[in-house]
């Protein structure tokens, strides 16, 4: 007992032992940088790494208001997969699979990547068109997929109710084999690490409160010439804004408009079970995803809630029908527990593809928009962005992404088509 | 489960109203008369605050009449609800 008491004199917490080794340092910002990412979110982190990694580019700064990865990336539900219809979708979301799929190695860090595929529900007649049509689609642009019919739907996962007398009998499913889950904590401090070692500072506590620019947006000379922090104002180069939900807040600061609106997601994971769920099961009509965690939670999300908010909370009534949804098409489900609910914010477009691209500021680049989408491209938009901070050009895959199709029509629209869940 | 005030029925769950997004985005006089920008910008793009926000809402359960409400988008709170086509109230806190 007497080792444990401070003797007089020493400060509080003297007679701990030493704190483990951090991953990461806590650097004092500088008062410039090449680069300056807003946002120390999955995307900011994967941009800094891929900036390393990728292009020997590290006098780079990531701020983040909060801590590290506590925002959305501490808040989904870590579903990865590439089968979206439109050939832009996937060609971005395949290149982030690709990159899931070596990521452990890259980053020399665990990141409990299971590939354990993804049913895509379907229940009704035209969900079936839909579906067959998508999974084509995604043949076309070798990704994997497949079309199942209900008996081998239960096939791979037995728990799944198939009988055709529930409200939304399942007629089929979507099957994407190489689709899976990772251990989102340890993807973002993964990346942290590896920025970290190459010199990036990872700046938290750190929150953006505007922008000091000159020159005009009327005749395009327009550009940012440093942040204004919590911490002092810092000079830099390019700004990168990964900032998910809060990107309108920080648009509205530079008087850019863009078509973002920010809506609270809900998830939930049940107490901790045996494994019992193999795959990830999604359905959009009933607007329920599952999966189990490796340490046995079930991991359910819903759809957005209605309205916008940044209130990090959500309405009971969605997950009561969430609920109702999953217990329905799981039976086994209806004698679990609800443990935890919790709500991010995600910034939800008009065709439910993100906002990627330049802004009226020449060397202000934005990353936005990816709604319920933002963690499963982590790697492949940070490898993106970081090719278009480093070259100056759009990298091909996410110059589809840009605001200006709103003007031009040329959307990309995954509503409903992508088993997008919004 | 919130309360929202429907200005003729009175307070009703939440359950019974549907969302209708930004209020007070009236259609072009003339959309013949718009460019490509202004047109795109009045179909897809509207203001996104953190904080009080003025939103059309629907007693769709109820007396299936909409109405416009204030409301904080960071705390979810409704600070006033007036009838379509007044003006946007004034509220504590607000920016108006």
């Amino acid at each position: 007992m007497s080792t444990a008491h401070a003797t007089a004199g020493d400060p509080p917490g003297a007679h701990l032992p030493e704190h483990p080794d951090f991953l990461w340092r806590t650097p004092e910002p500088q008062r410039s940088y090449d680069v300056v990412i807003v946002g120390g979110g999955g995307h900011g982190l994967a941009t800094a790494h891929y900036l390393a990694r990728n292009h020997g580019i590290t006098n780079v700064a990531v701020v983040e208001k909060g801590w590290l990865a506590g925002g959305n990336m501490a808040r989904n539900t870590t579903l990865i997969r590439s089968n979206y219809l439109w050939d832009e979708s996937a060609a971005i979301y395949e290149h982030a699979l690709k990159l899931w799929e070596g990521l452990e190695e890259d980053l020399g860090y665990p990141i409990l990547f299971s590939q354990r595929g993804v049913l895509n529900l379907a229940h009704t007649e035209q969900d079936v068109r839909d579906s067959v049509r998508r999974v084509e689609a995604n043949k076309l642009n070798g990704i994997d997929a497949e079309w199942l019919g209900p008996d081998d739907v239960a096939k791979i996962c037995p728990i799944l109710n198939i009988s055709d007398d529930i409200r939304y009998p399942v007629l089929g499913a979507t099957y994407q084999p190489r689709a899976g889950i990772a251990k989102h904590d340890y993807v973002a401090w993964g990346f942290a690490r590896r920025a970290d070692e190459a010199g990036i500072d990872l700046i938290q506590d750190c929150e953006v409160l505007g922008f000091t620019t000159e020159g005009s947006v009327d005749d395009g000379t327009a550009r940012v010439t440093g942040v204004r922090t919590s911490r002092g104002d810092i000079a830099c180069g390019q700004v990168a804004l990964c900032s998910a939900g809060h990107t309108s807040t920080l648009l509205d600061q530079l008087g850019v408009r863009a078509p973002l609106q920010s809506h609270p997601l809900q998830a939930l994971v049940s107490e901790l079970l045996e494994p019992v769920h193999p795959t990830i099961v999604m359905s959009n009509a009933v607007h329920v995803y599952v999966s189990q965690a490796h340490k046995g939670e079930l991991v359910m999300g819903a759809g957005v809630d209605s309205y916008n908010g940044y209130g990090q909370r959500g309405a009971f009534h969605i997950i009561e029908r969430q609920m109702a949804a999953a217990v329905e098409l799981f039976p086994i489900f209806s004698r679990a527990h609800l443990l935890r609910s919790w709500a991010g914010i995600v910034d939800v477009t008009p065709d439910a593809s993100p906002i990627v691209g330049r802004t009226p500021y020449a060397n202000v680049l934005v990353n936005s928009g990816w709604g319920t989408g933002g963690f499963k491209s982590t790697p492949g938009l940070g490898w993106c962005l970081a090719h278009t901070i480093a070259t100056g050009e759009l990298h091909p895959y996410i110059a589809p992404f840009g605001i200006d199709r709103f003007v031009t029509g040329a959307l990309v629209d995954e509503h409903g088509a992508a088993a997008v869940a919004h | 489960m919130q309360l929202i005030d429907c200005p003729w029925c009175g307070p009703r769950e939440e359950l019974e109203f549907h969302y209708g997004g930004q209020a007070h985005v009236s259609y072009p006089p003339d959309p013949q008369a718009l460019t490509d920008e202004q047109w795109g910008h009045f179909v897809f793009f509207r203001d996104n605050p953190k904080g009080p926000f003025p939103e059309r809402w629907v007693h769709g359960a109820g007396c299936r009449r909409w109405f416009n409400a204030v409301r904080d988008t960071r705390t979810h709170e409704f600070l006033a609800v007036y009838p379509i086509g007044a003006a946007r109230p004034g509220v504590p806190g607000g920016d108006a």
